[in-house]
């Protein structure tokens, strides 16, 4: 269950000493989330993994973007964990226990409290994820944030959030089903829309891959809302997928540097392809496997996701969900076309061994995935199977 | 199965045997120098012509008479239920033989013409040649899937970054058009899946579909291989992608990408949607004969040569699929036939527009006139692929279209009627074209100076010439090869569209 990748690299850029204890505890956070196993670890594990966040995307205090960054999501983050504590104490309150097995046993009456306190349960959860209509931080803080702390916020504390979403829904909630299904359904279908219509206009490159991490929610969730064993398994290769293209773009992002001044704009991307052919080529594996073309990792995360849905019959959902990553597609291109068909407008700082790392590693990820595709499969399966 | 005289897996080695090649070119020819370059040329030529003479030994040991899949190779891939499963019948094969053949031709057809990032180009264009093959014997769905849309990733780049003034254009509305299509075919393939619990297609040709699934399944594929075609209404994409793609870009659209999607009609829509394939067979007509009689006319108001091109190739694509939902003998083999003559001819005839663009750098037809005087060879040779595109008698462009013609008439007499309309009307415009071209006095002056094909143009040229006549004299190797299997989708569809009419009948 623990797909969390190690992600010392980060820590090396640290600039001040608390940096590296700060993004360690938020991982250890991240831990404790995924293993809770009744809702108030769940909310520990929460809290724990958010507050150091909080502090780490303000941690370039001069910068007046990051601390704006900082303070927006601490403010959203802090109502919105106010609302998961409120959810969960109403859902105690309804069945008299915390135990996710407990609360299963007792849920399958489905009586209104305890639908209204699954609502701001999963209301606080899409906050994390950052799904519609709990998206607003996301690209400020994406923006305001020092770049390798937004890598870090579109990989790690997504995946936690997202495992514990499928968990709490599937193993404390399997006798409403029903009920958290619609739910779900919308705020997959309103994730992948407004992420892939808002990424259009974008031209800063942090806020594009904010929309696109907010589309590819939408997207990992059409597969928990199938509620189905292979909807899980889905959402598991999705994520462990999304990490790896997520990672890599991030990578790449930072290492567009011109005189030690990073770029953030996409058209600093003109003409990559001439300046650094390398990188160009994997940025645009990682964009062909964003928008889900094959055989890119990306697709065969879409395809379990949709597998699942049509399966469960939500055929509305993944014929949107499939127009949605045409237009996504549109926005991934237009970067590949910035790379491959314009002309460039000056040469880079050369690309740090780490990043180099981190890139080839999940580049080679990315690109020979469907030649072996089997054992993260099949890992999935076996965690979607716990979950039954 | 001729399983037991092979040892080794030939179809996946000419398969991939171009990704090998694109594999050298990236270890060997590194750097921006004209010694890379030219590495990089001969790696590409080598291995498209290595992969076509293992293509031709799977031609010597292919048995005609088998209608069932050979040289099939299967592999547990992706689940218990996806398996990595190879294969190819007499319909797929004479398309892996079309692509291994015109591929050296494209790398042949380039050597001049493109001068920046060569070995990009040769990669491009050497992995879109395993993507191609692998279209074609594809025997699992989601395979044929990673392939099909694989494609669109070199194609992508190869109009964006070596086409004409409005690649940009040109290169996203290819990709998205086609991408639509195709992402609604995913989601039926999903739905076949749940149905049969599996993705093999020669197990799914077994199964009796629902008669609802077989119609939105049919709809959702149709999507995808109308768009790939193309079929009017959805070709607008396609003289976009062949103006602004380089002429390699174009022969290999026109030849080979555009035949995957009757390919697929054969393949999938036939065979496992015949209920619904009778259902939608008039539509498919209509749209056919509006297809070749409108887009003949506006091939005929055409000023770029390419253009005009494209827009043929649209009207040509109509008899196949006409032949196609004809779903007679005739009509089925006259469509592979097309498919296969087509790719011949339209990939000559853009070599040909190569020809004079390299030397003129313009493809307005108005910039032409009086090539013979100059070019007596060219002349020749552009006249033999003009007379196979109009269709004549002894060329391989008529065989096709009155096979297609023959088939479509046992069944729907006003489809084929219209459609023989557009025989004279693509005599109209091609004979206009070349006229415009070739004949009249020489006397614009910048083509006072014009030579004609060396050496190289005319390697390229002569085989395809060769290969137009004699299939129009001698259709008998494309038919033969590809009989027992068409024979046999013909009368499983009969057979299982014959209840279907029945019952109609008895209401």
């Amino acid at each position: 269950m623990t797909l969390i990748l190690s992600r010392s690299y980060l820590a090396e850029q640290a600039k001040i000493f608390e940096y590296a204890i700060l993004v360690l505890l938020s991982t250890t956070g991240m831990m404790v989330l995924i293993s809770a196993g009744d809702l108030i670890m769940l909310y520990l594990g929460l809290e724990l993994m958010s507050l150091a966040l909080y502090v780490v995307a303000a941690s370039n205090r001069d910068n007046a973007k990051s601390t704006e960054a900082g303070l927006k999501y601490f403010v959203l983050g802090a109502l919105s964990s106010g609302m998961l504590l409120y959810g969960a104490s109403m859902v105690y309150g309804f069945t008299g226990t915390v135990n996710f097995a407990g609360i299963a046993a007792e849920a399958k009456t489905g009586n209104i409290g305890l639908v209204f306190g699954l609502v701001f349960l999963l209301a606080g959860l899409c906050f994390k994820v950052s799904a519609v209509p709990f998206h607003m931080w996301t690209p400020d803080v994406y923006e305001g944030a020092p770049t390798p702390v937004t890598a870090f916020f579109a990989s790690a504390p997504k995946v936690a959030a997202l495992a514990v979403f499928t968990r709490v829904a599937l193993t404390a909630f399997p006798g409403i089903m029903m009920q958290w299904q619609q739910i779900v359904v919308f705020v997959s279908l309103a994730s992948m829309v407004l992420g892939s219509f808002a990424a259009i206009g974008q031209t800063n490159i942090k806020r594009l891959m904010a929309y696109s991490s907010i589309g590819h929610m939408g997207f990992a969730l059409v597969g928990l809302a199938a509620g189905t064993q292979e909807g899980a398994q889905g959402v598991l290769v999705y994520i462990a997928i999304y990490v790896a293209m997520t990672l890599g773009s991030f990578a790449i992002i930072l290492t567009m540097k011109r005189n030690g001044q990073p770029l953030e704009s996409i058209s600093d991307f003109a003409g990559l392809s001439r300046t650094n052919p390398a990188v160009a080529f994997f940025f645009a594996m990682f964009l062909f496997s964003l928008a889900g073309v094959p055989p890119l990792a990306g697709f065969f995360g879409k395809f379990y996701v949709f597998m699942a849905a049509i399966k469960s019959g939500l055929f509305v959902l993944a014929v949107v969900g499939v127009l949605a990553s045409v237009v996504g597609a549109f926005y991934y291109l237009r970067i590949v076309k910035l790379m491959y068909f314009d002309e460039p407008t000056g040469a880079l700082d050369p690309m740090r061994v780490e990043l180099r790392t981190v890139l080839a590693v999940t580049g080679v990820f990315n690109i020979l995935f469907f030649v072996y595709p089997a054992p993260l499969v099949s890992a999935a399966s076996l965690a979607a199977k716990s979950l039954f | 199965m001729s399983g037991s005289v092979m040892t080794w897996p030939i179809l996946s080695v000419t398969t991939f045997l171009p990704t090998l090649g694109a594999a050298l070119i990236y270890l060997l020819a590194r750097g921006r120098d004209e010694a890379a370059d030219r590495n990089a040329k001969w790696i590409a030529l080598w291995a498209t012509i290595a992969t076509f003479a293992v293509s031709l030994i799977m031609v010597a040991r292919y048995d005609g008479a088998n209608a069932g899949f050979q040289f099939v190779e299967k592999a547990p891939w992706l689940a218990a239920t996806i398996n990595y499963h190879m294969g190819v019948d007499g319909i797929s094969f004479p398309f892996v033989i079309l692509t291994t053949a015109l591929m050296p031709f494209c790398i042949l057809c380039s050597w001049k013409s493109v001068s920046k990032r060569v070995p990009e180009y040769m990669m491009a264009f050497l992995v879109l040649e395993t993507l191609m093959i692998g279209t074609f014997s594809a025997l699992d769905l989601v395979l044929f899937y990673l392939f099909f849309e694989g494609g669109l990733i070199p194609m992508f780049l190869i109009i964006g970054i070596w086409g004409g003034p409005r690649r940009v254009y040109a290169s996203f509305k290819f990709f998205l058009y086609t991408f639509l299509g195709s992402v609604l075919m995913l989601l039926a393939i999903m739905a076949l899946y749940w149905q049969a619990g599996t993705t093999d297609i020669p197990t799914l040709m077994q199964t009796t579909m629902p008669r609802s699934l077989q119609m939105w399944a049919w709809l959702a594929f149709f999507a995808s291989f109308a768009v790939k075609m193309p079929m009017w209404p959805v070709h607008t994409w396609l003289p976009d992608a062949h103006v602004e793609a380089p002429t390699a870009g174009s022969v290999v659209l026109a030849a080979i990408m555009l035949k995957m999607g009757g390919y697929g009609f054969l393949r999938f829509s036939l065979p496992m949607f015949p209920d619904a394939s009778l259902y939608f067979a008039p539509m498919v007509w209509t749209l056919s004969a509006i297809a070749i009689v409108y887009t003949s006319l506006v091939a005929l108001m055409q000023e770029d040569i390419k253009k005009l091109i494209a827009y043929s190739s649209v009207a040509h694509m109509g008899y196949v699929t006409m032949g196609i939902f004809a779903g007679t003998q005739q009509g089925v083999a006259g469509a592979v036939f097309q498919m296969i003559s087509h790719g011949i001819v339209s990939g000559a005839l853009f070599l040909c527009v190569g020809v004079a663009y390299d030397r003129m750098h313009t493809r307005e037809i108005a910039a032409y006139g009086g090539l013979v005087n100059r070019m007596p060879i060219y002349a020749l040779l552009f006249m033999v692929f003009t007379m196979a595109n109009v269709g004549l008698p002894g060329t391989s462009g008529f065989v096709g279209e009155f096979l297609t013609l023959l088939g479509t008439f046992k069944v729907s007499i006003p489809t084929a009627t219209v459609a023989c309309a557009g025989v004279i009307l693509s005599a109209a415009y091609a004979l206009w074209l070349f006229r415009k071209v070739v004949f009249g006095d020489l006397t614009k002056p910048a083509l006072m100076g014009i030579k004609d094909m060396t050496a190289r143009e005319g390697l390229l040229l002569v085989p395809l010439a060769v290969l137009t006549i004699l299939f129009g004299v001698y259709p008998k190797p494309v038919l033969d090869m590809s009989a027992a299997s068409v024979d046999l989708v013909v009368k499983n569809y009969a057979a299982a569209t014959a209840a279907v009419k029945a019952a109609a009948l008895l209401h």
